[in-house]
């Protein structure tokens, strides 16, 4: 569904991302994992064309993106869940979803997509009148989930989920992760530094580290690996 | 009928109704009053670009000057052509004077598409110094045109703006305004103030956002200076150096920006503190200046930003 070939990203002189590979099937759920400054977050934004990349080339149902704009890729259904739960803080709740609608034009879909967003997270139904600056971490994160939901997304970019929100909440989050992509088959690309939990809900991995991917295959069969573990899961 | 649409109806029959009595009226609080509306224009428009989208423009007086020549040269080239030498029936000079305010409307909303396209990719302080920087050529540019006055302005401009054209400018700067931030489309300023990233992310096109809002806020502020020419009856350019752009950002900051109510009162403040401190002569700008330091000391959020008609039910 998704191929990237040969991809590098630099910022300045500064190289972040150099010459990474991979593919995605459809309906699966891919996790990057790798430690502070690997290039996840950077591989993330330039595939939703946040960035620009230096080479290489990122195909999407067999179509180029990297000559696209943000808001095309969104419109052929790819979807980002920026790092540090982005949502719109002085807008509410409600309207934060209907942003995230923004390209939707069937008022018919636009309905279910809220009605399946207040189905997976009920606490936001209760929040909608709120300014979604006022809510809690979680139930921030939730909205910016819940936000890119709105769009009808085939695929989705989740960037660290589980940054600085409440232990607790983490796993519920997660949960809902898994129940999105079992739901409606949509495919997920996450990223993530708490690799136990993203190797927990992921089909398969890869393990970047300053720009490159060093390690990858079945997240059962990396979760067992030794010098994964003795690096990023803490032995 | 929706309640903004009430309140403007409302507005511009007691901008009529004010103008029935206007003669009854001091000419010198009649005076201020219009330049209180001229104000008020000028900081809400600029309100959608600096506090909703989120994007520092220094340049408004710039757009301002365009709208101010622009009228001008349609009364003072149109006018005589039209009618004569006596001007035609009032209903004429209505109709003439309406064409003239949105020329200059239109005109400045051109230079504002002119401006934004190429420089609202930047950010920040970057984008707030170009903006000061376009708005200087444009001064200059009439400046140094001989046909556009040069350094002596243009003189002899009609003298058609009356009170009820300025609150009913004003009223509709508003309406347009608030009905715009409200719109479900008019949500995407706000959201490419909050967060730009996210913004895109979810497939706004925030460029286009920030390139419609510098149109619509240069376009008021091109009908305010039209306005202001027909008012003044003598445009120089020096009267929309950076200066006057200033003093329009200060009254969107002490509003509270993104906050039209806070905006408006601002405006009206800052345009009669001015006039109030006049007993104390040389000392009027000292003090004014010094008032400002305390207010955004006590209140840096904005002086009337309680979050008015945001918590919606």
């Amino acid at each position: 569904m998704l191929k990237v070939t040969d991809l590098s990203v630099s910022y300045g002189a500064i190289s972040a991302v150099s010459g990474i590979s991979f593919t995605i099937e459809q309906g699966s759920i891919v996790t990057l994992i790798g430690g502070n400054g690997a290039g996840k977050t950077t591989t993330l934004r330039t595939i939703s064309g946040l960035l620009r990349p230096r080479a290489g080339r990122i195909e999407f149902l067999g179509e180029d993106l990297t000559r696209l704009a943000p808001h095309q890729i969104v419109a052929r259904g790819l979807c980002h869940v920026p790092e540090g739960r982005m949502i719109f803080s002085n807008l509410t709740v409600d309207e934060n979803l209907t942003m995230g609608a923004y390209l939707q034009t069937d008022p018919a879909r636009i309905a279910r997509n809220r009605d399946y967003v207040f189905s997976v997270f009920p606490r936001l139904q209760e929040r909608i009148r709120q300014m979604a600056g006022t809510l809690s971490g979680g139930e921030q994160q939730m909205l910016a989930i819940s936000r890119a939901l709105m769009g009808s997304p085939k695929f989705l970019l989740l960037d660290e989920p589980s940054l600085g929100i409440a232990p607790r909440l983490i796993s519920t989050i997660f949960e809902k992760i898994v129940e999105i992509n079992r739901d409606h088959g949509i495919t997920i690309l996450l990223v993530e530094q708490n690799a136990n939990l993203a190797l927990e809900v992921s089909r398969h991995a890869y393990v970047l580290e300053t720009g490159r991917i060093v390690m990858q295959g079945e997240s059962r069969q990396l979760r067992a690996d030794p010098q994964l573990r003795a690096t990023y899961l803490g032995g | 009928m929706p309640k903004p649409h009430l309140a403007l109806l409302a507005a511009l029959l007691a901008a009529y109704g004010l103008q029935q009595y206007a003669d009854r009226i001091d000419p010198y609080y009649l005076d201020v009053l219009i330049g209180v509306g001229i104000n008020v224009i000028l900081a809400v428009s600029l309100n959608l670009v600096n506090g909703y989208t989120g994007q520092f423009s220094l340049g408004h007086a710039g757009f301002m000057s365009v709208g101010a020549y622009l009228a001008a040269a349609v009364s003072l080239q149109l006018g005589p052509r039209l009618f004569g030498e006596d001007g035609g029936t009032a209903l004429q000079q209505g109709a003439l004077f309406l064409a003239a305010l949105l020329t200059g409307g239109l005109g400045a909303a051109g230079a504002g598409l002119l401006v934004g396209v190429p420089s609202l990719r930047l950010r920040g302080d970057y984008l707030a110094l170009v903006t000061l920087g376009f708005g200087e050529i444009i001064r200059v540019t009439f400046q140094n045109v001989e046909w556009l006055g040069g350094a002596l302005g243009l003189n002899g401009i009609p003298a058609s703006t009356t009170i009820f054209w300025v609150l009913a400018a004003a009223a509709l700067t508003i309406f347009t305004v608030v009905c715009l931030v409200h719109s479900t489309y008019g949500r995407g300023f706000l959201a490419t103030h909050d967060d730009e990233i996210a913004a895109e992310a979810v497939g706004l096109n925030t460029t286009r956002y920030k390139i419609v809002a510098f149109v619509i806020g240069a376009f008021f502020a091109g009908i305010a200076g039209g306005l202001y020419g027909h008012f003044k009856l003598t445009i120089t350019p020096t009267g929309f150096d950076f200066t006057k752009s200033i003093e329009i950002v200060v009254m969107v900051i002490l509003g509270g920006m993104g906050n039209t109510l806070g905006v408006v009162l601002a405006a009206v403040l800052l345009t009669l503190l001015p006039e109030v401190l006049r007993p104390v002569a040389e000392y009027r700008m000292v003090l004014y200046s010094f008032l400002l330091i305390v207010l955004m000391l006590a209140r840096p959020q904005g002086l009337f930003n309680f979050r008015l008609g945001r918590a919606r039910t």
